[in-house]
């Protein structure tokens, strides 16, 4: 690629840029190191065990808990925010109340907050003496240091998705639907089930997954709050940070990969789901 | 209940009112009191002791350290942002939404798999570590490789803040100013700059947040040795799981403090780019 003539370069409109090769060099070889190179790596050594070994290993009892406790608990976290998630973005968007503004802009907290701080202070709010564990020690609930603590810290880093993939399109919403619906004698219940919920279910939905995912993949805050116990309150990814502690290389890579796999079957997931939704804009 | 038809929307206020109530509940249970208790366990005990914790050598060396990380991290990510948010918005080209997948990989791959990759490619049994104990260059367990896992978690943040942009403000100012005979650098700096300011500055801001408060992957490949290589979050840990909860909590409120002027920052970055309408 050498560089044309100016001249011929400011009269050519459709690729006016070509003679910036360095750019493309750039953000070529950043993306080959910082990303391609250690993907590669994980798959590489992964693959070197062999499928039945790497079967073996993925499947031992210890990392079989550990993807339950992480997929499952994730899995609530992610529907429980996907229900209150939609609340929340219906009450920000429909609604005029005092401290709105305040209200909308602290729903970004968890992607702003490091996860060590949200670890630590959810910890000590639900432990059996903090402010919130005291109310639900009682009545012999435990949170921190349980599976439910894992679930908590869930619910705390994966709150602003299902807000801020609902928001954009309720705003944009038309109001005289429903309007309509009331006015030809449609119930609440029925506007809300037939009229407002299936145009909001695509965003609801790449929502709920955008929260999975970024649950499943949760150290920080879930290795502070939880025992950390195998068969209990273990995830999946302290499990490979503690393989990794014990030099056991081959069970950290092959936890991890699966971990991976999963990690890409969502992002699929969510770009099917983003595909879908934009159609349901379009109709 | 269909005679005299009040519009929904005027209709049963206590409805209204109930679920402002509860969503507002849901988000102080789940978010308010635990980030007020931060403030109150760090000052609970006045501000004395808070700052004595924030005197001790290892918190010292660690804020140094997180701003070190980010001092590094940031420029790397937004000459690389830059670059690959020009080249995606000013080019159709085949394969370009998977490149762009590919950029967001990271936002999908937990932290501790970010780490783990690294240890495999730079540590002492990785693809490069014969070959880096070789010429005596220490990755893992060290600087570089800590800047290596803060960059990989924060890369996306630029290239997607970027993109939209620049596919905004279009080429016609940009061509405008070449057949004027400005170079491609005039071009960027005069036109192209200025045109994406706000929301480049956007994506610098949350790149800085996830490079100050990234745990994970920097756990894996520091080592965590305070003094050493112990970042913010990491002492956050260190000291928690060690009982000294107080110096957890000081510099806890030191990483919450840079959360809320990232948000600060953002509503303003929001008004400014038209992302939120000014109310």
């Amino acid at each position: 690629m050498s560089a044309p003539h100016p001249v011929s370069a400011a009269l050519s409109p459709q690729k006016p840029h070509w003679q910036f090769p360095w750019v493309w060099r750039i953000t070529v070889f950043y993306l080959l190191v910082m990303l391609a190179v250690p993907i590669a790596a994980l798959l590489s050594r992964a693959s070197s065990a062999g499928p039945l070994h790497f079967w073996q290993v993925a499947t031992r009892a210890i990392a079989l808990s550990a993807y339950e406790v992480t997929f499952v608990t994730a899995l609530i976290a992610a529907l429980i925010n996907g229900v209150f998630g939609t609340l929340i973005a219906w009450v920000l968007v429909r609604y005029s109340f005092p401290g709105k503004r305040f209200f909308d802009a602290v729903v970004d907290l968890p992607f702003a907050l490091p996860t060590a701080v949200a670890g630590l202070t959810l910890a000590t709010v639900y432990s059996e003496n903090g402010w919130l564990g005291r109310l639900l020690a009682p009545l012999g609930i435990r949170i921190a240091f349980t599976r439910w603590g894992v679930a908590v810290a869930m619910l705390f880093i994966s709150l602003p998705f299902v807000i801020r993939t609902v928001q954009p399109v309720l705003t944009e919403m038309e109001k005289d639907v429903e309007e309509a619906a009331w006015s030809l004698g449609a119930t609440h219940g029925q506007t809300f089930w037939r009229v407002i919920l299936p145009p909001l279910l695509p965003a609801i939905l790449t929502g709920v997954a955008l929260g999975f995912s970024r649950a499943v993949g949760e150290f920080g805050s879930i290795v502070i709050i939880s025992s950390n116990t195998p068969f209990r309150d273990l995830i999946a990814a302290v499990l490979v940070f503690q393989s990794l502690e014990q030099y056991d290389y081959e069970a950290a890579t092959i936890i991890g990969t699966v971990m991976l796999l999963v990690s890409l079957g969502i992002l699929f997931l969510i770009n099917l789901l983003q595909t879908w939704g934009r159609r349901y804009a379009e109709r | 209940m269909r005679s005299a038809k009040p519009s929904p929307t005027q209709e049963k206020p206590w409805l209204h009112v109930l679920l402002i109530v509860v969503a507002l509940g849901y988000l102080t249970l789940v978010l308010l009191i635990p980030v007020a208790n931060v403030l109150f366990q760090a000052f609970h005990r006045g501000v004395m002791p808070f700052l004595e914790n924030l005197l001790a050598p290892d918190f010292l060396h660690a804020l140094w350290l997180t701003f070190a990380l980010a001092l590094v991290v940031v420029p790397l990510n937004t000459v690389f942002g830059l670059c690959a948010a020009w080249a995606i918005a000013r080019h159709r080209f085949p394969g370009r939404t998977l490149l762009l997948s590919i950029i967001d990989l990271p936002f999908s791959i937990s932290p501790v798999v970010a780490g783990l990759m690294l240890v495999l490619v730079y540590g002492r049994n990785g693809w490069f570590g014969g070959w880096l104990q070789a010429l005596d260059i220490r990755v893992m367990f060290s600087f570089p490789g800590m800047v290596l896992a803060t960059a990989f978690v924060s890369l996306p943040f630029v290239v997607r803040e970027v993109i939209p942009v620049l596919e905004e403000i279009g080429t016609e100012q940009e061509e405008a100013a070449k057949t004027l005979g400005a170079n491609e650098w005039q071009t960027f700096w005069r036109v192209t700059l200025p045109n994406i300011r706000w929301g480049l500055l956007y994506g610098v801001l949350l790149t800085n947040a996830r490079a100050m408060g990234e745990f994970g992957a920097v756990a894996v490949v520091s080592g965590n040795v305070a003094g050493l290589t112990q970042t913010l979050p990491l002492f956050v840990e260190d000291a928690y799981k060690n009982y000294n909860t107080e110096s957890a909590y000081a510099a806890a409120v030191i990483l919450a403090l840079l959360a809320l002027v990232t948000l600060v920052v953002k509503e303003i970055l929001e008004r400014k780019t038209g992302i939120k309408p000014n109310p």
